[in-house]
């Protein structure tokens, strides 16, 4: 996956898990924080595991803070994919 | 028998969710034009059948997000409550509303979390059974308090609240759980009824089927027919029915529209055998109801049956039904609403309750359908058959409902 396919792949994930937000606006920098709770995380970290194969440890969660930040800690996991 | 108004409970509001309506006025309906709810239905491994299905919107009242955290049972309850304390005109929290904390939530439930286990185990079966993609929110949704916990997140309740596992009693049992904590003075609001989603899981359509047990035939329309000679079982079916209880002083004092009195009830075990019913224990809840209200059997106006269309049960009750109520009984009626909707489970019996509640005001009592050939065995007087009866008058309805493990709960309303 290239990077710009690996972002669109985490908005996808993001739009399912909390449907309500308006997640076409998010900028790379912008923190999830305030858009995730703790248990929309857990979400995330399980849909990467379906969809990707990707297992996120949970000291790594840390990295998952932006749309850029995941895109920099998944682009090497992604990358044959 | 005369009580002060405070120890009085009366009924304010109405939310419901039935097969074949998406409010009172809907539902009541359906039941006065011989409107089912019962459809096809197609659900995996156990494959075609019928089942009564709800078309509520759940974004009425929850998020898109809540709705897929949730539970479906959650959003019914959601659904059902805002609907109740609407028609209720009751506003929590707000001024001149009643305190978050003085309001509780009792819903019965026959069963929980049937659903939410085996849609994990359908998940994890597309991964090789590797329980790594077991979903975290397995635990908040299958907790045995979940419907009626979604229903205080949604609407910051603070009061209490908890289900009330009571199988095809519980609708009755939750509203007289309802009545209890009011009396008790746990809370000033109930927020009582029953829940079901029983339709999300194969397993208790399979386990009918198993028991020879649940309802087939080539119109879904005319599957759910007790008291006909050719019942051949029970038709599976969501749905909700939520009241909002409240003391009678409380209710004159706020003005509110009252559409019965909770005047009387009781719960029994039949203590004798896992599902099969015993019209002993039955005709004893009946009665026990009957002098918790102060009334007689001839005082009854309309008594909805528990029946299931399962060739035993249904005559086991008409059984337990002709041994309380005797000849003298002349302006007693009979009824059934299963016949339209199927069976709701948990919330069975506060859905049929409040499909009779407007004969309080109408007179009419709708009918029993589908009964192309009376079962000489289930032949009582004013059985209402196929179509609705004008009354002399309705003061008094008899809510019956009857659960597996011999769990019995009859429940009697009056008009105020």
């Amino acid at each position: 996956m290239t990077r710009e396919e690996i972002s669109q792949a985490i908005v996808e994930i993001l739009s399912d898990i909390v449907p309500d937000e308006d997640w076409a606006s998010l900028k790379p920098e912008d923190s999830l924080r305030g858009k995730l709770e703790s248990m929309d995380f857990l979400d995330v970290v399980m849909e990467l595991r379906k969809k990707y194969g990707v297992e996120v440890p949970e000291e790594d969660y840390g990295q998952l803070a932006t749309l850029k930040s995941c895109a920099d800690y998944l682009e090497a996991p992604l990358a044959s994919k | 028998m005369h009580k002060p108004d405070s120890q009085r409970i009366v009924i304010t509001g109405i939310g419901l969710a039935a097969p074949n309506g998406n409010n009172l006025a809907e539902f009541r309906h359906s039941l006065l034009n011989g409107v089912s709810g019962v459809c096809d239905y197609d659900i995996r491994y156990f494959g075609r059948t019928v089942a009564g299905l709800c078309r509520f919107d759940p974004l009425k009242y929850q998020k898109r997000k809540e709705v897929r955290v949730g539970t479906r049972a959650g959003s019914i309850s959601i659904y059902c409550v805002h609907e109740a304390l609407a028609d209720a005109g009751l506003a929590i929290g707000a001024e001149g509303g009643v305190a978050p904390d003085r309001v509780g939530v009792f819903l019965g439930i026959t069963e929980h979390g049937n659903v939410e286990t085996e849609n994990e185990i359908y998940e994890i079966s597309q991964y090789d059974y590797n329980t790594k993609y077991w979903s975290h929110h397995h635990n908040p949704r299958t907790v045995a308090n979940n419907p009626a916990g979604e229903v205080t997140v949604n609407l910051g309740i603070t009061g209490p609240h908890y289900t009330i596992g009571a199988a095809c009693a519980a609708g009755n049992l939750g509203c007289a759980t309802g009545a209890q904590q009011i009396l008790l003075g746990e809370v000033d609001v109930a927020l009582a009824g029953g829940i079901s989603e029983s339709p999300g899981t194969f397993g208790i359509f399979a386990a009918f089927k198993s028991q020879n047990a649940l309802a087939s035939h080539e119109d879904p329309t005319k599957a759910s027919r007790p008291f006909d000679a050719a019942r051949n079982g029970i038709v599976v079916s969501e749905g909700g029915a939520v009241y909002v209880l409240e003391r009678l002083d409380r209710a004159k004092a706020r003005n509110a529209r009252i559409y019965g009195e909770i005047a009387g009830y009781c719960y029994n075990s039949d203590a004798a055998d896992m599902v099969l019913p015993n019209p002993v224990r039955q005709a004893e809840c009946m009665r026990k109801a009957l002098d918790k209200a102060g009334l007689t059997p001839a005082d009854i106006h309309i008594i909805n049956t528990h029946a299931t269309g399962t060739p035993a049960g249904d005559v086991k009750e008409c059984e337990a039904i002709r041994e309380v109520f005797g000849p003298s009984c002349r302006d007693t009626y009979v009824n059934n609403t299963k016949s339209f909707i199927g069976h709701c489970m948990g919330a069975a019996a506060a859905l049929e309750l409040a499909g009779n509640l407007p004969s309080f005001e109408d007179g009419i009592v709708h009918p029993t359908i589908n009964v192309d050939n009376l079962d000489p065995l289930c032949e009582l007087p004013n059985l209402v058959l196929n179509q609705p009866v004008k009354a002399e008058h309705v003061n008094a309805i008899l809510n019956n409902s009857f659960g597996m493990l011999g769990i019995n709960c009859v429940l009697i309303v009056t008009k105020v």
